[in-house]
């Protein structure tokens, strides 16, 4: 490993944006389809636009990993946990690549335009077709909730290890600077 | 590192009662949000149901204007649109179209001659693939003011109390004027003889940057020649697909696209109040309607026709109608698209 105590500032700023905006997007999206008020078509828009944002930053944010890597899990982590927490961030990372494109190619396969705020218009990326719809978007449904499942999870772990455990994994990821050490 | 003062146990319970409150917290914000603590939201899906006949709606076809037959053809702008709005399509040119004339009804058994409403759905594809969706229907106004007297409006009509109807009209006085042209407008005997109107109104924004309060309509060539009701119940019930596509074997068939400019003052968001006679109004093009197709093989079976899908140029208004609609029909295409089986094409290729 890269022997880091904590993620590097960069990484930290963008786990804390992405928490932001993927939040807001999975509540604007439970949202938007509940909804026939004219709030519909900005929700809409500003999910076809976070959708896109979080794509590309979950891409960039890849790559910083890459770069710099992780801090390790604490030694004396059980193994269940360890595993847990491997598993579900491969997850997460997952469901931020894949539920954007999903989105929009299911928008594609239904012949909708995408435009986002500003009015910015993105290509067709498949050819409409009622099957393909279907599957894209029972896809994107569901996984929304396995999404905000895997989030509550998550949320869960980081307050164990910073309430309970308090074994430095909170510490890695926090949005303040580094405490002195103990 | 455990506070001195407290037991390690009842610290680890504290905390961990903190996160399950945290976790509870977040889970009911999100069932809030998603309109599962709220039965009485109007929701796209409650809405779609309430159209659904006794019988259940006709599964893999559209949840309202089940019926329909598609037609390809051309819009034909001549430019005078660009005063108005820069949608690419109103330059002056050829524009391809898709489009499907139904019946305004979620009953696939109600013969023609029954359906009171009778719709265009409309798509009109500029060169770079912008779309300009609409669907539009030939009363002159519609029937209610907003989308929640819609919803009451489709329960009184299939509730099973007697006064339901009556309770409804007390309630909403503008669905008397709708009643009154749904008992005097003549009947005709053909798509091709009807107006479409978009009834709700949208903003025109032109090159210059100049805002408008507009609606339009699709006016026809055809004069329209009045048939006794009678007689069209006599028809067979899809008396009006075997017309029109008849008819377009004499030729193609046209309408002319007229906006209308509303003035200040005027009621842009509530459909149900027609703008006065005199308002501007500007003839910006012609459909051409080439080529008649079955639906259920056809080109428009697959497009939404989706009200806010609209191009630069064309936006939503204060009208709370096409925000309703979009949501509304969104549901109702992602219903129908996973029941092809219910509804199979005819062709092995037409099955993608």
């Amino acid at each position: 490993m890269t022997g880091l105590q904590r993620f590097t500032p960069l990484q930290r700023a963008l786990h804390w944006l992405m928490a932001v905006l993927i939040l807001s997007m999975l509540f604007i999206g439970v949202g938007m389809v509940s909804t026939i008020t004219p709030k519909y078509l900005p929700l809409i828009a500003t999910h076809m636009t976070l959708g896109v944002a979080i794509l590309i930053l979950a891409l960039i944010r890849l790559g910083v990993r890459r770069r710099y890597g992780a801090p390790s899990l604490p030694a004396d982590l059980p193994v269940p946990m360890q595993l847990a927490a491997k598993s579900s961030h491969y997850l997460l990372y997952g469901l931020m690549i894949v539920m954007p494109l999903l989105g929009l190619t299911m928008l594609s396969a239904a012949d909708y335009p995408v435009v986002l705020l500003g009015g910015v218009r993105l290509p067709r990326i498949l050819p409409p077709s009622e099957r393909l719809h279907t599957l894209l978007w029972g896809a994107h449904h569901y996984l929304a909730f396995l999404f905000f499942a895997v989030i509550l999870l998550h949320v869960s772990a980081a307050l164990f290890h910073a309430l309970i455990r308090r074994d430095g994994v909170f510490a890695a990821m926090s949005p303040l600077p580094a405490r002195e050490r103990n | 590192m455990t506070p001195p003062l407290l037991k390690p146990g009842r610290a680890a319970l504290g905390s961990l009662a903190l996160i399950a409150v945290v976790v509870a917290i977040a889970a009911g914000a999100f069932a809030y949000t998603a309109g599962w603590l709220s039965p009485r939201r109007l929701t796209p899906t409650r809405l779609v149901a309430a159209f659904a006949p006794p019988g259940g709606p006709a599964l893999g076809r559209r949840r309202n204007h089940v019926r329909g037959v598609c037609f390809t053809g051309t819009f034909e702008a001549n430019g005078a649109g660009t005063a108005l709005s820069r949608a690419p399509m109103l330059a002056r040119g050829q524009y391809p179209v898709v489009g499907r004339f139904n019946v305004g009804t979620a009953n696939p058994d109600d013969p023609d001659g029954e359906v009171r409403v009778r719709g265009m759905g409309l798509q009109i594809t500029a060169p770079g693939g912008e779309l300009w969706r609409a669907a539009m229907i030939n009363p002159p106004f519609f029937a209610v003011a907003t989308p929640q007297a819609f919803h009451e409006l489709l329960r009184a009509s299939h509730a099973k109390a007697p006064d339901a109807m009556a309770a409804f009209t007390a309630r909403h006085p503008e669905f008397a004027a709708f009643g009154a042209w749904a008992k005097s407008a003549p009947w005709t005997g053909s798509y091709a003889e009807e107006p479409y109107n978009s009834l709700d109104s949208f903003v025109f924004t032109n090159r210059s940057g100049e805002r408008r309060v507009v609606r339009w309509s699709l006016r026809p060539a055809a004069h329209p020649v009045p048939v006794p009701h009678d007689a069209l119940l006599q028809r067979p019930p899809d008396f009006l697909e075997q017309e029109i596509a008849q008819r377009i074997k004499g030729g193609p068939l046209r309408w002319t696209m007229v906006v209308t400019v509303a003035a200040p003052g005027d009621p842009t968001a509530d459909p149900s109040q027609a703008w006065p006679e005199d308002r501007r109004a500007v003839e910006v093009g012609t459909l051409v309607v080439e080529q008649i197709q079955d639906e259920r093989d056809g080109p428009c079976r697959d497009i939404n026709y989706d009200p806010a899908v609209l191009p630069a140029g064309v936006a939503t208004s204060d009208d709370p109608f096409p925000a309703a609609r979009s949501s509304a029909y969104r549901a109702s295409y992602d219903l129908r698209t996973g029941e092809e089986k219910d509804y199979p094409r005819t062709t092995a290729e037409a099955g993608r």
